[in-house]
């Protein structure tokens, strides 16, 4: 059995990130304290085995993914590739930069335009081989490689299925802030 | 040099930095060049921070740490074992 005290040192500190990306997967608290529960029970079992000098945020964030699917792709009906929007290429950018002057004052950042909730609501509405890429890329910055390795998916679909589900969130921000009337729908 | 097309369509490997070292030479010598396709880089790249920043900032529930904590002392699935 691992050492406890090492153990926690050394992984207690991802706990905040694994309960955000947790958040995403499951979308809602009480699961997502499940998850990262049992991902930290699975992780101290197995600490034995995990090779002293590689990426221990990778090895947790690969059992928190699997605890998740494992748990919860079960319940859920498969995601159709047709439940994304097809959407061109630079969609968000060219609307953005198509917005009147008058409607974005100078200080108007991206990072302003978008509330919290409206990010997490665009991520957490894309289906779950979409999401779980775009999670694991654009969130927590994973390499394609080590993405297919948690998904346990080739490389050329970890790329097709984060370029798809990417422009599917920011058509999903357009139409937040087409909403908002910030933009002309 | 990448031309306007390529560059684009290599704009989000680009990003996720797996492009292979010529041919982001090939990108970054566009973007020195050309502002229309250097605007689009730094509006995606500006989205990816908005993006993380966002959404990995949900505040841990109390008491969660502990609970967790709780499985590295106890016996707690009855196999004898800590854990």
């Amino acid at each position: 059995m691992a050492d406890r005290n090492e153990f926690a040192e050394q992984a207690m500190q991802f706990a905040p990130q694994l309960y955000s990306a947790a958040m995403r997967m499951t979308r809602n608290s009480a699961d997502a304290e499940d998850v990262v529960q049992e991902t930290y029970l699975r992780a101290y079992r197995g600490f034995g085995n995990f090779a002293e000098g590689t990426n221990l945020r990778a090895w947790l964030f690969r059992i928190l993914t699997n605890t998740y699917i494992n748990r919860y792709r079960a319940k859920q009906r498969r995601p159709q590739e047709t439940d994304l929007a097809e959407v061109e290429d630079l969609y968000l950018y060219k609307r953005i930069s198509g917005l009147d002057v008058a409607s974005r004052s100078a200080e108007d950042t991206l990072f302003d335009l978008f509330p919290d909730d409206e990010v997490k609501a665009a991520l957490e509405a894309l289906p779950e081989s979409f999401r779980l890429p775009v999670l694991l890329a654009d969130v927590e910055g994973f390499s394609y490689k080590e993405i297919a390795e948690m998904l346990d998916v080739p490389i050329g679909t970890v790329m097709s299925r984060l370029h798809r589900g990417r422009k599917a969130m920011q058509k999903a921000l357009i139409d937040f802030a087409t909403e908002r009337g910030l933009l002309n729908g | 040099m990448a031309d306007c097309a390529e560059t684009i369509r290599e704009l989000e490997t680009f990003l996720d930095s797996q492009l292979a070292p010529e041919m982001r030479a090939s990108i970054e010598a566009h973007l020195g060049g050309c502002n229309d396709c250097l605007q689009a880089f730094d509006f995606h790249a500006e989205l990816r921070i908005v993006i993380r920043e966002k959404c990995r900032n949900d505040e841990l529930p109390p008491g969660l740490l502990s609970r967790i904590e709780l499985c590295f002392d106890e016996d707690f699935d009855g196999d004898g074992d800590i854990g």
